[in-house]
């Protein structure tokens, strides 16, 4: 069974390298653009793991994951967080919110793969 | 003439009453205590003025006659001077009964101990003139006693030194009885002060009783009684003479400064309220018992027999009429006035002496057992004893060595001017700050000495041949100093000359010593506390506590001089105070004050003192102390205003360093906020630069159309990349002002082409429609045309790259408004939600609108930047129209207006 992964950013470039990697990798794809359709999303059908950018418009990646990890259904749903901002204050608020990874742009490609690919074995 | 059997059962009949008014008081007192009631009659106003008439001894119920018919008006000055300072010094009295209460003052020499840094020094030597002073005086009431009962019973022959033993004896025994039942002054003699009183109306009734007698009994009556008078009797030219206002002073100063006088209107006052009272009946009752003295003195003038001793008048008046019973009251009025004033005297003097002298030389010899081993009480208890029967004796001595030498008056005069010698360090005590110890113990020393070279000993002339000597030759035979004539400086009347000199040296050097010598910081506390008294409360600011003592020690201390069970209530209302519930209080500096003050009413203010530094390891004064004195002293009330207004200052200043601090803390915020917003605008073209730069290094999984889009998005995001860090750096420098605008007059409407003309290149690739509607003449601003051009672009960058709509449009005007130049660009886009419309001219502040756009979010924040420097501005303008609408608006140029 083919694992899927949500992604969720506004930058669209970076959604689409994002998709290609994943792809090639053998993941099924779903982007978002906004938070409020990544929750609309993630609880219809949530995915395996789910790749979310900080810094979205209107409901931010931060409420996102609060929101996901008070939901009892996806309260241990792989979260990998993305973010361009100051790093030290965004990784912090990751950790304490419960974010499964984090990770810095710009990233290396072949770490968010690699870091997908563990936390979809785990 | 009375049967002395009859005369010596009517008298002890009397002393029988006397003691039973001083049980019943005493017994009532006490129950009414324990009861917490008040004391009722015995702590009214009436008996606290009929005490302090204690004044009127012997002297003045037997004596005022006497001078009356010796010299005339001269006794009214007995009277003036108390009555002036109870009218006109009313002040005073109060500020004496008040620092009394609340330093628990003993006695005139613990007053001035006290004021003084609690100096045991100065207590002994206030102690000693006391007891030099009052000890004459004492033998004029014995003597008084004696001679009227001589008088009375007609017996000449009768052993006098017998009389006057046992009258001695037996005020002794009565002051013991009920003068020493306590140790605290403050719990006061209601059985002394009742009898007293009572006492004081019996010699007043007596006298008006004579008076009343002597006027109608020997006379027609009043008018018949004064065309009697003789001119020479009244001495007129001697009225408000230089002995006349010496008197006044020196009445006025007794009243004062006598002893057995602070203990009846300080030590015994029981409310301060009294005093009011007593400032006006004191001198009534001062009125009433000198009306009758002149009727007195004229009717004995005129109707006894030649050679009559002027001073028994009051006896020998109704004697000679066979009024026996009269003279039987006068006789108890004379002895009534004897016995108060001795009773007292000898109370106020034993005090003095067992705290001042008897206590110190204890301390000394039990140093080692701190005063928690033996009954310190019991010692206090017998040493008054002691002290009460030795006085008596002192005096009794006195009047056998002098025995009828002089006239009453003169003797009581004598006491007077001794005491005198107190009155600077009083008043200057309780008046100046700046008085010192050493300045209060030199002028003392000074004036004690003078006093007793030229007053005291001269009065012994007749007795003692070497007196006798000194006094007409002077001192080693040197005529410069002689008693009576110092210096050669002659003032015809001995008193008059005396008084002037001691009292002179007195005051003269108290003040120079005062103003040379510093005070050690005990004495410019109690100077503080003394002279403000006032203003100051002690005790009742509230401090932190900090243990001084070992509060165990202290309490041991307090149970042998108070008593066990005063000084249990006495630590548990201290303890209550602090919040203590339970257990011994903590006893930090207020709570070792405190106790001193109660300590020093029981052993006097040096000898608590003395006690209470031994167990708080030594007599110094604390910071905290030094601190009272501070916030007690003028000159820091004037520093503590202004460190109110430094204080206010400073709460301005800590304002604005918070309101700074703010500011600060928003730019800081701001700066992060800024930070944070580059690195993510950044870092984003810079995410997709090198993840497909990877990808396409990677080459094998690419094909040749992916390979060609993912350049493509790379070469987007590098330009997009280097405009953002020119924007960030143009508007870096233009914040910073650094850039140098080359303002000049320019066409505005140039300006707007130039950018229509640049964006519409723009415009058509985004299929973006472009309406230009009415446009103004050409318009003259000051301003730099390329900067202007940018501001334009900006403007018209936002709305093209803003614009969701399926036909996006943007529709251009402009217009003169006044004396400014408006241009207006509009959209059909989304609009931008009025929530944001502040947000849109910050930094990165692209509002909720985070589309793809392409825009770095510096556009709007720097064409405000350099609009700013036109003297312009862009505005966000609401409007009914979809879509958001910007004015620039720059002011025109006057020439081009017109």
């Amino acid at each position: 069974m083919t694992r899927r992964v949500l992604i969720v950013e506004d930058e669209k470039n970076i959604v689409e390298s994002l998709t290609f990697l994943l792809k090639r990798a053998g993941f099924a794809i779903d982007a978002v653009m906004d938070g409020t359709a990544a929750l609309q999303r993630i609880g219809d059908d949530p995915p395996d793991v789910v790749i979310l950018d900080v810094n979205l418009p209107g409901t931010d990646g931060f409420d996102v994951l609060r929101a996901v990890r008070s939901a009892p259904a996806t309260r241990d749903l792989p979260v990998v967080m993305l973010t361009a901002r100051m790093q030290q204050q965004d990784r912090r608020m990751a950790e304490d919110i419960g974010a499964t990874e984090f990770i810095a742009k710009p990233f290396s490609n072949a770490h968010v793969v690699d870091t997908v690919k563990r936390l979809i074995d785990r | 003439m009375l049967a002395p059997n009859i005369l010596l059962f009517v008298c002890l009949s009397y002393v029988a009453l006397l003691f039973l008014v001083a049980f019943v008081a005493d017994r009532q007192a006490e129950a009414r205590a324990n009861r917490g009631h008040r004391i009722g009659w015995l702590q009214s106003p009436l008996v606290y003025t009929l005490s302090i008439s204690i004044y009127c001894t012997a002297w003045t119920f037997y004596g005022a006659v006497g001078s009356a018919a010796r010299s005339g008006l001269e006794f009214v000055t007995i009277y003036l001077g108390p009555t002036l300072v109870f009218i006109g010094w009313w002040w005073l009295l109060r500020k004496l009964v008040r620092i009394g209460r609340v330093h628990r003052i003993t006695s005139i020499a613990d007053l001035i101990s006290s004021r003084f840094g609690k100096s045991p020094t100065l207590a002994v030597i206030v102690t000693l003139i006391a007891i030099t002073a009052t000890t004459p005086y004492i033998a004029l009431q014995l003597q008084s006693v004696t001679l009227s009962y001589q008088v009375i019973t007609g017996s000449d022959g009768l052993n006098e030194a017998a009389t006057a033993f046992w009258a001695a004896a037996g005020m002794a025994l009565f002051t013991i009885l009920f003068g020493t039942r306590n140790v605290t002054a403050n719990e006061r003699h209601h059985g002394v002060v009742a009898a007293i009183a009572l006492e004081a109306l019996v010699k007043l009734f007596a006298l008006i009783a004579v008076g009343l007698f002597a006027i109608y009994g020997f006379s027609e009556g009043l008018g018949d009684m004064f065309s009697r008078v003789s001119p020479e009797l009244l001495r007129p030219d001697e009225v408000f003479g230089t002995r006349w206002v010496v008197l006044t002073f020196l009445a006025a100063t007794a009243i004062i400064c006598l002893p057995r006088q602070f203990q009846v209107t300080v030590v015994e006052n029981v409310d301060e309220k009294h005093l009011a009272t007593a400032s006006w009946l004191f001198p009534l009752y001062l009125f009433l018992i000198s009306i009758f003295v002149l009727p007195i003195a004229v009717a004995g003038l005129a109707h006894l027999p030649a050679g009559s001793n002027p001073d028994m008048f009051v006896l020998t008046l109704p004697l000679a009429a066979d009024q026996g019973a009269l003279a039987t009251f006068v006789f108890i009025g004379g002895f009534s006035s004897a016995t108060s004033m001795v009773i007292v005297a000898a109370i106020a003097l034993s005090t003095m002496i067992s705290n001042h002298i008897v206590m110190p030389v204890a301390l000394r010899v039990t140093r080692s057992h701190h005063y928690t081993s033996g009954d310190v009480r019991r010692l206090l208890l017998n040493s008054r004893r002691a002290s009460i029967a030795a006085i008596l004796a002192l005096g009794f001595v006195y009047y056998r060595l002098t025995d009828g030498s002089d006239g009453l008056a003169s003797i009581g005069l004598i006491a007077f001017a001794g005491i005198a010698q107190v009155l600077p360090g009083v008043v200057g005590g309780v008046m100046w700050r700046g008085a010192t110890r050493y300045g209060a113990l030199s002028g003392l020393a000074a004036g004690f000495v003078l006093w007793a070279y030229m007053l005291l000993l001269p009065s012994f002339r007749a007795e003692f041949a070497g007196i006798e000597q000194i006094v007409t030759s002077g001192a080693f035979g040197i005529a410069l100093l002689k008693p009576q004539a110092f210096l050669s400086v002659s003032i015809g009347d001995p008193l008059v000359h005396a008084l002037f000199w001691s009292l002179s040296a007195n005051t003269t050097l108290f003040v120079i010593v005062s103003l040379l010598t510093r005070p050690n910081p005990l004495e410019r506390l109690q100077g503080a506390l003394f002279v403000d008294v006032f203003r100051t409360r002690p005790g009742d600011q509230p401090q932190i506590l900090h243990p001084t003592a070992p509060a165990e020690d202290l309490f041991v201390l307090a149970q042998r001089i108070l008593g066990a069970e005063p000084a249990r209530l006495l630590f548990e209302e201290i303890a209550r105070g602090q919040g203590i519930t339970r257990g011994l209080p903590v006893a930090d500096h207020t709570v070792v004050a405190r106790l001193e003050r109660e300590l020093g009413g029981s052993v006097g203010a040096a000898s608590a003192h003395a006690m209470v530094a031994q167990i708080t390891g030594g007599g110094t004064v604390s910071l905290t102390d030094l601190m009272e004195i501070a916030d007690e002293t003028a000159e820091i009330l004037e520093y503590s205003q202004q460190l109110t207004q430094k204080s206010a200052e400073l709460e301005s200043t800590a304002l604005q360093l918070r309101e700074a601090n703010a500011k600060l803390k928003t730019l800081s915020d701001q700066k992060d906020e800024f930070l944070s917003q580059v690195s993510h605008e950044l870092r984003t073209p810079m995410t997709s630069i090198r993840s497909f730069s990877e990808i396409l290094l990677d080459a094998d999984s690419v094909s040749d159309d992916q390979a060609q889009r993912f350049l493509t998005i790379i070469n987007q995001e590098c330009l997009r990349l280097t405009a953002l860090l020119d924007e960030i750096l143009d508007l870096s420098v233009l914040e910073r002002g650094e850039v140098a605008l080359a303002l000049e007059p320019v066409d505005a409407e140039a300006a707007l082409d130039r950018a229509l003309d640049s964006v519409s290149g723009m415009a058509v690739r985004g299929d973006v429609r472009i309406r230009i509607g009415a446009r103004a003449a050409r318009s003259d601003v000051l301003a730099d045309f390329g900067r202007l051009t940018q501001v334009f672009l900006n403007i018209l960058n936002n709305s093209v790259k803003y614009n969701t709509h399926p036909e996006p449009e943007i529709t251009v005007t402009s217009r003169w408004q006044g004396d400014q130049y408006v241009v207006s660009i509009g959209d059909n886009g989304p609009g931008i939600p009025a929530e944001d419309s502040e947000t849109v001219f910050s930094k990165f502040g692209r509002g909720s609108r985070r589309q793809e756009t392409g825009s770095s979010g510096l556009g709007l924040p720097i064409s405000r930047e350099i609009l700013r420097r036109f003297d312009g501005e862009v505005v966000l303008v609401a409007t009914d129209r979809p879509g958001a609408q910007f004015e620039v608006r720059l002011p025109l140029l006057r020439a081009a207006v017109e």
